[in-house]
């Protein structure tokens, strides 16, 4: 029996303060987020330099995607095909080290047999590099990995005699490359074993019960169960690593010799940076190289969407099956006798 | 049977004892650069430079210090550790606060009442969670630009108010943790629907809002990107932390390595006391933000 009062609250319709609570949100990114992002379209059929007001359609996408025929439009037209390159072989270098890295060790942590003493700390001590700011990381790297005689590991490596010369870590195609891969698998890798793990800890122990019962070992039990029921997080995983490697910014953009940009290492990211903020201000070719990146991150973007839609949609139907399954029980129980 | 219980037994002892091995070594491998990092920041820049690589810290730290504190009076070098500190501290609280409070507001919204367009903002809020903001970078400073928000710190702040990840987080923790009921009792006695966010919605949702507001610190800390792009005059004044280390690392004035080691060091020091100080709330942050159910 409800009272009055409940009921006359019933009748209320609170739904406009639902409206109120969610506006400030949707206002703030309105003007920061939404806004910005169609201007960035708008840009991309504009000019560049000092022609930023003239409308160009699709002119800036031709000179990325095809070049041209004049000398400039060629340049642009490799700089940005280059720096794409440059991103993704930088994510791939960093990401499969990183993502082998965790998934053994997230295996290791999470198995209980194997009797590992202070996991806490371990964890602490692996998350600790992706705290540390990125542009102090890049720093610490540059002056670490110098070539002159300041540099600690060129000069630890010339005492040791395993080199005869300094190697140029900061300019070589490969080397600079290199540290920046490991640097980005330096910071990443904890990360992504705690998720991991914690995806490991959501399979049912039942699982791992019953194969330690019927005698799988170790391996067995990883490509048996472990991998295939952690394949939609890795596959998660992997999809939200690309969207930020795509972006990546801080490290290519500090870690180099002095202010000249290295050509090995410039990402997409940086080449949409100088463009707008280095004279002579290429708004149109940046916005235009942004909306392509916007439309590759789009595609990834929703595959990961899609998994998570899925994800609740699957439990949905499974409460209304269960709900189901209950009637039909109580439905029985009710016609006990039949 | 007992030997071979007992070869099993040994044989997991074994394993143990490789994995504690990998284990030590990555340990060693995640810190060494951080270490060697402090490490030179208390030597002095000849004994850097002639001695090479040690794991053994000196003395001259606080000397060090001075210097880098003195390096904008004396060298005439666009570096302060004070006005780093200022500013990325003004900038990260500002930032932080209005993240995990608009976006519990936003989140309370969603849960709390039921209303026609709830689920299509929800679907938004996860449809955008993705877009970075390097994608919209150019038209974001053209628009600032047009404001005249350029220079300021307004851009910087107050997009923190729209974080869509936080807003997903807070929303499925309320719908996990969160009793609808105590909302209805609290119309009944007579508390005006923002009053009871505010009294009884925010201090419920404490624990989550912990966990975001270190997130939300530690990201705004180290943001460098947003900073760089907005800040166009590049006005020494304003510089955030991870900018004066860019200026001390594109300087090719400044020699003293000793120094050098130390401006970086006094830019990460905030984020490491606040990591050694909170470390396992982060760390079962980071786990449950993984799950995403």
């Amino acid at each position: 029996m409800k009272s009055s009062a409940q009921n006359k609250i019933r009748s209320i319709s609170y739904a406009k303060y639902g409206y109120y609570f969610i506006l400030p949100f949707f206002i703030v990114y309105f003007i920061f987020s939404l806004v910005p992002l169609i201007n960035t379209f708008r840009l991309s059929v504009y000019g560049n330099a000092s022609n930023i007001d003239t409308f160009v359609g699709l002119e800036n996408f031709k000179t990325i995607l095809f070049g041209g025929t004049d000398f400039k439009s060629k340049g642009i037209h490799e700089t940005v095909f280059r720096d794409f390159g440059n991103t993704l072989i930088l994510w791939f270098g960093n990401f499969i080290p990183q993502l082998a890295l965790s998934l053994l060790l997230a295996v290791w942590f999470t198995d209980l047999n194997l009797k590992i003493k202070g996991k806490t700390f371990f964890k602490i001590v692996m998350y600790l590099p992706n705290i540390v700011t990125a542009a102090s990381v890049a720093a610490l790297f540059t002056m670490l990995f110098s070539k002159t005689k300041y540099g600690p590991i060129n000069s630890m490596l010339l005492d040791m005699k395993l080199i005869d010369e300094p190697i140029n870590f900061l300019k070589g195609q490969w080397q600079s490359r290199g540290v920046i891969m490991f640097a980005q698998t330096w910071m990443w890798f904890g990360n992504t074993m705690i998720m991991l793990m914690a995806a490991i800890m959501g399979i049912s122990p039942s699982l791992f019960e019953a194969a330690d019962i019927d005698g799988a070992n170790s391996r067995q039990v990883f490509t048996k169960i472990t991998l295939p029921l952690l394949k939609p997080m890795v596959v998660y995983t992997m999809i939200t690593s690309m969207i930020g490697g795509l972006q990546m910014w801080d490290l290519p953009y500090l870690y180099k010799d002095g202010s000249a940009s290295n050509k090995f290492t410039e990402t997409i990211a940086v080449y949409i940076f100088d463009a707008f903020h280095k004279s002579p201000y290429n708004y149109g070719n940046s916005a235009a190289a942004s909306v392509i990146l916007f439309v590759i991150t789009s595609i990834l973007g929703s595959i990961c969407f899609a998994m998570n839609v899925d994800k609740e949609a699957q439990k949905k139907k499974k409460m209304i099956k269960e709900a189901k399954k209950l009637a039909k029980l109580q439905n029985k129980s009710a016609f006990g006798g039949f | 049977m007992n030997t071979n219980k007992d070869s099993y037994a040994a044989k997991v002892r074994m394993k143990s004892i490789g994995v504690m091995v990998v284990l030590i070594i990555l340990t060693i491998i995640c810190l060494l650069p951080i270490w060697i990092l402090f490490v030179n920041a208390t030597r002095t820049s000849l004994v850097i430079t002639t001695e090479g690589l040690t794991f053994i810290p000196s003395n001259y730290f606080i000397e060090n210090i001075k210097e880098t504190v003195r390096l904008n009076e004396v060298g005439k070098i666009s570096y302060s550790a004070w006005i780093g500190y200022r500013n990325s501290f003004i900038i990260t609280a500002c930032a932080t606060v209005l993240t995990v409070f608009f976006a519990s507001l936003t989140a309370y919204g969603l849960v709390v009442y039921d209303f026609k367009m709830a689920t299509p903002a929800y679907t938004f809020i996860l449809a955008v969670m993705m877009v970075p903001v390097q994608v919209t970078s150019v038209g974001f400073v053209r628009f600032m630009g047009t404001l005249h928000l350029t220079d300021t710190y307004w851009p910087l702040i107050l997009p923190a108010m729209a974080a869509p990840a936080v807003v997903f987080y807070m929303r499925q923790y309320m719908k996990s943790s969160f009793p609808l009921d105590i909302v209805e009792a609290a119309r009944i006695d007579g508390t005006g629907e923002f009053r009871t966010f505010l009294t009884i919605g925010l201090p419920m949702m404490k624990p989550a809002l912990g966990v975001q507001a270190i997130f939300a610190f530690i990201a705004n800390w180290n943001n460098f990107y947003t900073p760089s792009m907005i800040l166009i005059s590049r006005e020494f004044k304003q510089y955030t932390m991870p900018m004066m280390v860019q200026s001390i690392l594109s300087n090719d004035k400044l020699s003293d390595q000793g120094v050098r080691y130390t401006a970086i060091v006094l830019s990460i020091i905030p984020i490491i006391v606040i990591y050694c100080l909170l470390s396992k709330t982060i760390v079962d942050g980071v786990a449950e933000g993984g799950v995403k159910e």
